[in-house]
């Protein structure tokens, strides 16, 4: 791999710019790999990163039945913090914030991370317990998240409407100032590129029709859309579509995929310095360095695996959107899309061993997600090498839906319903 | 927004009138403090989430208030047919069966979520 530099940059200026490598190799499918990660999203290919770069093993692919980002990965508004409610969300997500802050130098990738602090809005009397509580939790983590007063915020995010007759008044907020965005398709070609350099596989446009196990149970590779290849472990890190793949190994999951949307307007000037959620109106919004704001929706009701959501769901974001931001009344969108996300019911996500041997799933992380992949990728690879969790990832168990350890951070809050 | 046909009112209407209530035809123990812990797991938590024929409730929240069942194909979101509460599991051609018909379950607290970024 070749390094990339502002020394390089300049090179190939000077020689046409003819002399840039391909990011990552098309290899063909191998007959078998010590590890095979299905679902080439952020996740995934953290995973076959972290897999090569901290636990040696380099005799991995990675495959995906469509192209390499083009999930939820892709489709994504791109938010990260950390403010999770309970110790074990702390953990997992402040993990990733912490590795999202060297992650451009140590992929050699610009991913754009952008720490322009994350505001979370507060609406009414609930709120300002709920997300008051979220401070005090999150500090006891050594998290940092402070509240503001209205007037406080609206300095910090001038568009912001704080008028006392807003049909969705702003009666303080919270500010996680590490929180912010980042680039989503640069964080999967990122991890892809530094994964293919360090020998892992990326094979796209290879769909996994079936889970091969001995007599015994253990896994033996994977049936694809391009022949069968073995494997001695198998890690699941597909989305919305974990409960098809789980169900080829005969693992029935506590999973539900739902329809998300998000949308973009047409780009303008630089208007917006940060990231404002409200998840009592619903609405979540920031400016990508192009200029588009770039506005997340809520859920369908229903399952679907459809990648469309009704329209009248991204209608109401809209509503709220105009109520809170009227500078933004006029604006045109461009562009919106729909994602499959996986729910599970304590909204924490799953990283752990299955009943399967060799078999490992990464999923359940539903709507929240996209800033977790560096940690998730981190210690799900510790998972798969070493056959037993990282202590971050420990809690997230398959089984805790039997045992009843759940990590409500849906009773907690952190999402409004 | 999805039409959807109430086998009550018999009539197709907008999604907005309706609330979706989850999977079908899971069965709740009747005597629920007995069950094992495995048997909790699977009744509360676990789904099939097929991609493909779904069998699930719904309800016609603001319009007669009753809860019915639907087949609907969650790679189309087309509805196949909507039936009453109570009614048994219709097996359709395409699909061989896999378990019993049951009695679907009368009535849980409608859910609703939202998108956490
Ligand atoms: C509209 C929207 C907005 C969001 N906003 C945010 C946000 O602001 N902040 C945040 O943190 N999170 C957000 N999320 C959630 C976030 O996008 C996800 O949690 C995260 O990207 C999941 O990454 P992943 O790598 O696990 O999945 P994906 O990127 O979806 O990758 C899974 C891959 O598996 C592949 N696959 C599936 N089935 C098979 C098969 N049979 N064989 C081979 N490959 C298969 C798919 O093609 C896909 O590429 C949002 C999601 C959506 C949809
Ligand atoms: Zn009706």
């Amino acid at each position: 791999m070749r390094k990339y530099s502002a020394f390089a940059i300049a090179r190939e200026a000077m020689r046409g710019h003819k002399g840039w490598e391909q990011q990552w190799r098309s290899p063909e499918p191998k007959a078998s790999y010590d590890v095979i990660i299905v679902g080439a999203g952020g996740h995934g290919l953290a995973t076959a990163y972290y897999l090569a770069k901290e636990h040696g093993i380099t005799n991995v692919a990675v495959l995906d039945k469509g192209w390499l980002g083009g999930g939820n990965t892709g489709r994504n508004t791109t938010i990260i913090r950390s403010n999770y409610l309970y110790d074990e969300s702390a953990g997992i997500y402040d993990h990733a914030l912490k590795l999202w802050d060297g992650l451009s130098q140590d992929l050699n990738y610009n991913v754009m991370y952008s720490p322009r602090g994350v505001m979370m809005l507060a609406h009414n009397v609930h709120d300002v317990q709920v997300l008051k509580r979220h401070v005090h939790a999150n500090r006891l983590n050594g998290i940092d998240n402070e509240w503001l007063t209205p007037e406080e915020a609206k300095e910090f995010c001038p568009p912001l409407n704080i008028s006392r007759n807003a049909r969705y008044p702003v009666v303080g907020a919270t500010l996680q100032r590490r929180g912010g965005t980042a680039r989503h398709d640069a964080v999967a070609w990122g991890y892809a590129r530094g994964a293919d350099a360090r020998g892992v596989d990326i094979i796209q446009n290879c769909e996994v029709t079936g889970i091969r196990r001995s007599p015994e149970g253990h896994v033996l590779g994977v049936e694809t859309s391009r022949g069968f290849i073995g494997a001695k472990k198998v890690g699941v890190v597909a989305a919305g579509h974990t409960s098809v793949l789980m169900e080829m190994a005969g693992v029935r999951m506590p999973l539900e995929s739902y329809p998300l949307q998000a949308l973009v307007s047409e780009p303008i000037k630089p208007i917006f310095p940060c990231v404002v959620m409200s998840n009592t109106v619903h609405a979540y919004i920031s400016q990508s360095d192009k200029g588009e704001l770039v506005i997340g929706a809520g859920t369908d009701q229903y399952t679907s695996y459809s990648q469309t959501g009704g329209l009248h769901i991204i209608n109401h974001t809209l509503d709220a959107i105009c109520e809170m931001f009227p500078i933004f009344t006029r604006m045109k969108m461009l562009r919106s899309w729909g994602g499959i996300v996986d729910v599970t019911p304590d909204r924490s996500p799953i990283l752990a061993k299955t009943p399967v041997k060799g078999l490992y799933v990464n999923c359940g992380w539903g709507t929240g997600g996209f800033k977790a992949t560096p940690g998730s990728g981190n210690v799900f690879a510790h998972t798969i090498a070493r056959d037993e969790p990282h202590p971050i990832n420990a809690p997230f168990t398959l089984e805790r839906f039997r045992t009843g350890r759940l990590i409500d951070e849906a009773a907690a809050a952190a999402v409004a319903h | 927004m999805l039409l959807i046909r109430c086998p009550y009112c018999e009539e197709e209407l907008p999604e907005l009138e309706f609330r979706n209530a989850g999977e079908a035809h899971v069965v709740r123990s009747s005597h629920l403090a007995d069950v094992s812990d495995q048997d909790f797991e699977e009744f509360f938590f676990i789904r099939t989430n097929p991609k493909g024929i779904i069998y699930e409730r719904w309800r016609h929240i603001h319009g007669c208030a009753r809860f019915f069942n639907a087949v609907r194909d969650t790679v189309s979101d087309k509805f196949l047919m909507t039936y009453k509460a109570g009614e048994p599991k219709p097996l359709l051609v395409s699909e061989p069966a896999k378990t019993a018909p049951a009695k679907p379950k009368a009535a849980a607290k409608p859910r609703s979520r939202k998108g956490d970024a």
